[in-house]
């Protein structure tokens, strides 16, 4: 698998599929595109990363634990819906809009982006499991 | 147009249940990947197959135009493709841990959470760990 | 007030996911969990009283309004059921403390438990089809994640076959939803309601019907779909396994009742014809298989798909008497059932034993886990006067009130032999003193001792108040009940009655 095509395209790629997918999640709220789609892009990318890279070397790129970063994917997208009840004292998930001059930014980017951040999480913690052999030292202690 | 799509779903099943019935864990869960997405098929069928153009709303207007596909079975599938997406994500790891730790595929020979029952008696093991 | 509505949801999920990013701390993640499960408790208690009082609440999620957005509605049984969700996610956290203290375990356990809650909150309390599809699926992610937690041979296997059918189950779900959809071109429940009177094509309605129980038959585990139950059941830790025997099951029971009450009533002798049979061979098949086995968990995982037939069989009769027997039996079985699964898990701990081969003497060491025992065991058996007497009571009246005798007799059987299975274990596991082979366990600390058996005293001290005094119980059935019976009152509260009136002026369906 890891061949050097492979290793030396995904250089290439990388950089621009985490931008391509940063630019389908801001287009997406009255265009095609959007949280989960972008999420899976990026996610694309990380995989690729994971497919020609030792496992170690993507948990010291990305940094941030995945799973946390799912969990404050989720967390963000949980904020978004409250903004509406708390500010206005709307149901939840109700839209709150803030324009700032030409741009209307508005909780459903919010939920986006936490959408965003929960679907790369989840991915990246699930391929490292593939990828990661027998990382769980699973005890069963009566064996 | 609606015929073609009912022959599909019908034969899209049908892999997938004949996919589910062979006793290896990744055809099994082949299988209900493909499931699920006979399942998508008949819910955009269902919601009619007769719209000519995406209904996007057009500038300046507050409803897509006449023609248009309907929405709502598109979010429907899009939010059953999300979920799909990460239930099999993490039905492939469980299937995978499973093959490493078993050491088997064959869900027939899986024996850890109950154990054969041996010349009418049942082994009933503690707390299901013990082999 | 739709917070009420909508926290009863969120605020489970939200603790799951501040658990989630506190990972590693096991004292932080044990405290936000309690701290959850108490306000969660706060808001089921204050959710059951004000419909008490005010009748259903219904709340537009993002203000769209119904039915084109998604409605979250509290009528009774779904408002108790919540707040029934609430004390028993109180009980599993209590419990837990002891029961699951190693620190690799607690933070893969708090964050998905919560999860669940909140998801099956959601299940309770969502007045749409798709999103009671969404909720059923992260109910299947979150308990998956309770289930392989400690990743034991045995559990990877149990989690397979859990998974397996229950994603068999969901797809068929999304796909009567489609086809439901396709028929009537909507998916709020009162819109449902109103909708499906004017489909043409009943015949495809019923078969639609049929998929949908399916479905919501093998999330609750009945004949012959149970299989995926007592094959997991009994292998994840105890805390897990008495939640999953409390709740999971039910929000099939408990969706069941709702579709078949609220949206299948067109043909009530065919489909719940079908679920009468459902409902006898489930009980029976249930019963047989916890006679033949010995280790107290896999008993009680086969006399939870028992039980189940009794709920079906109360809806399956479908008259004003045997919806008030569901709902009583549904809420009374909660509790019972998964205080048996703790009672299985402290016998474990306190004497090292959770087989009846081995197990022996517990009612002369332990004199008090003995009568603890007592309460749930033979309340689960149907023996006064303890709450499964007035469930079984309620239910055999209904069905002797319809003259269904074969069912009830059926039922009053199903109850000896659980009350034989329930003797069985107390003879072998409690009378009888221990085998001179098995090993004493490891004594517990007393603060430790105290966690383990404290929601256990409680949940049987529940079980006991309502056997005493079943009168506010039985009210509360009662009012669940009529509005399953009667549907117009949850049809109004949702679309207001000028939408009722002008759907039924014929209008038509809507694509």
């Amino acid at each position: 698998m890891n061949t050097l095509i492979l290793r030396e395209t995904t250089r290439v790629l990388f950089t621009l599929i985490l931008v391509f997918s940063v630019a389908t999640l801001l287009r997406g709220h009255d265009a095609p595109g959007g949280g989960f789609v972008g999420g899976l892009i990026a996610s694309t990318a990380f995989s690729l990363y994971i497919f020609v890279a030792d496992p170690k070397d993507v948990r010291r790129l990305v940094r941030a634990d995945p799973l946390k970063t799912a969990a404050a994917g989720l967390a963000l997208a949980i904020l978004s819906g409250l903004i509406g009840p708390i500010l206005g004292g709307r149901p939840f998930l109700s839209g709150e809009w803030v324009e700032i001059g030409a741009v209307e930014l508005g909780t459903p980017l919010l939920f986006d982006f936490g959408v965003y951040l929960v679907v790369v999480g989840a991915v990246l913690t699930f391929a490292l499991e593939i990828k990661e052999p027998g990382a769980a030292p699973a005890a069963d202690s009566e064996e | 147009m609606e015929t073609v799509v009912a022959v599909l779903v019908g034969v899209l099943m049908a892999s997938s249940v004949y996919l589910m019935l062979r006793r290896n864990l990744v055809r099994f869960v082949l299988g209900l990947a493909l499931i699920s997405h006979t399942a998508n098929l008949l819910i955009f069928s269902s919601g009619g197959l007769h719209g000519t153009f995406p209904p996007l709303v057009p500038p300046g207007e507050l409803v897509p135009g006449d023609g248009a596909a309907n929405a709502l079975p598109q979010a429907l599938i899009l939010t059953a493709i999300v979920i799909s997406f990460s239930v099999f994500a993490f039905l492939l790891v469980l299937a995978f841990r499973t093959y490493q730790r078993l050491e088997t595929a064959d869900p027939d020979s899986m024996r850890s959470a109950e154990p054969v029952i041996a010349a009418g008696r049942i082994d009933g093991s503690a707390s299901g760990g013990r082999q | 007030m739709s917070w009420l509505l909508a926290s009863a949801i969120v605020l489970p999920l939200a603790s799951g996911v501040v658990g989630l990013s506190l990972r590693p701390r096991r004292a932080v993640q044990q405290c936000v969990s309690l701290l959850a499960a108490i306000g969660h408790l706060g808001i089921a208690i204050a959710l059951l009283v004000k419909v008490w009082r005010e009748g259903i609440l219904v709340a537009q999620v993002g203000e769209w309004p119904a039915p084109f957005g998604i409605t979250l509605v509290a009528d009774h049984l779904s408002s108790a059921m919540v707040l029934i969700t609430a004390v028993l996610g109180m009980a599993t956290i209590v419990y837990a403390l002891c029961d699951i203290d190693e620190n690799a375990l607690v933070k893969d356990f708090h964050p998905p438990l919560q999860a669940l809650i909140g998801a099956v909150c959601g299940a309770f309390l969502t007045g749409d089809i798709f999103n009671l599809y969404v909720w059923y699926e992260v109910m299947l992610i979150a308990s998956l994640a309770l289930l392989i937690s400690g990743g034991r041979k045995a559990q990877l296997d149990g989690a397979v076959r859990y998974a397996a059918l229950s994603l068999v189950a969901t797809t068929m779900l999304l796909s009567g939803i489609g086809l439901l959809y396709g028929m009537t071109g909507t998916l709020n429940m009162a819109d449902l309601h109103l909708r499906v009177q004017q489909v043409e094509n009943q015949g495809l309605l019923s078969v639609v019907a049929i998929l949908f129980v399916f479905a919501f038959g093998i999330k609750a585990a009945v004949f012959p779909l149970f299989f995926w139950l007592p094959a997991s059941y009994h292998t994840p830790k105890v805390a897990v396994s008495a939640i999953f025997a409390g709740l999971l099951t039910k929000v099939g029971v408990y969706s069941m009742i709702r579709v078949f009450t609220l949206i299948f009533t067109h043909d009530v002798g065919y489909t719940h014809g079908i679920l009468l049979w459902t409902a006898g061979l489930t009980m029976v098949t249930g019963v047989l298989g916890a006679a033949s086995h010995n280790e107290l968990r896999r008993i009680l995982s086969f006399h939870i798909i028992s039980q189940i037939g009794y709920m079906v069989l109360g809806l399956a009769l479908f008259t004003p008497l045997a919806l008030v027997g569901a709902v009583f039996y549904i809420l009374h079985h909660i509790i019972v059932k998964a205080n048996l699964f703790f009672v299985a898990g402290a016998t474990e701990r306190l004497s090292g034993s959770s087989d009846l081969k081995t197990l022996g003497g517990v009612y002369r060491e332990q004199p008090l886990l003995a009568a603890l025992f007592f309460v749930p065991a033979f309340s689960l058996a149907g023996f006064p006067p303890l709450s499964g007497f007035w469930a079984k009571l309620l239910v055999i009246k209904a069905s002797l009130a319809s003259q269904q005798y074969w069912i009830a007799a059926v039922a009053l059987g199903v109850g000896l032999l659980t009350l034989y299975s329930m003797t069985k274990i107390w003879v072998n596991g409690f009378w009888k003193a221990r085998p001179a082979s098995a090993e004493e366990p490891p004594p517990l600390t007393r603060p430790n001792r105290l966690l383990l058996l404290s929601p256990i005293i409680c949940l049987a001290a529940i079980t006991l108040a309502i056997g005493l005094w079943p009168g506010p119980l039985y009210d509360l059935a009662e009012r669940a009940g009529h509005e399953l019976m009667d549907p117009s009152k949850y049809v109004e509260a949702v679309l207001g009655p000028s939408q009722t009136a002008s759907i039924d002026a014929g209008t038509g369906v809507a694509k």
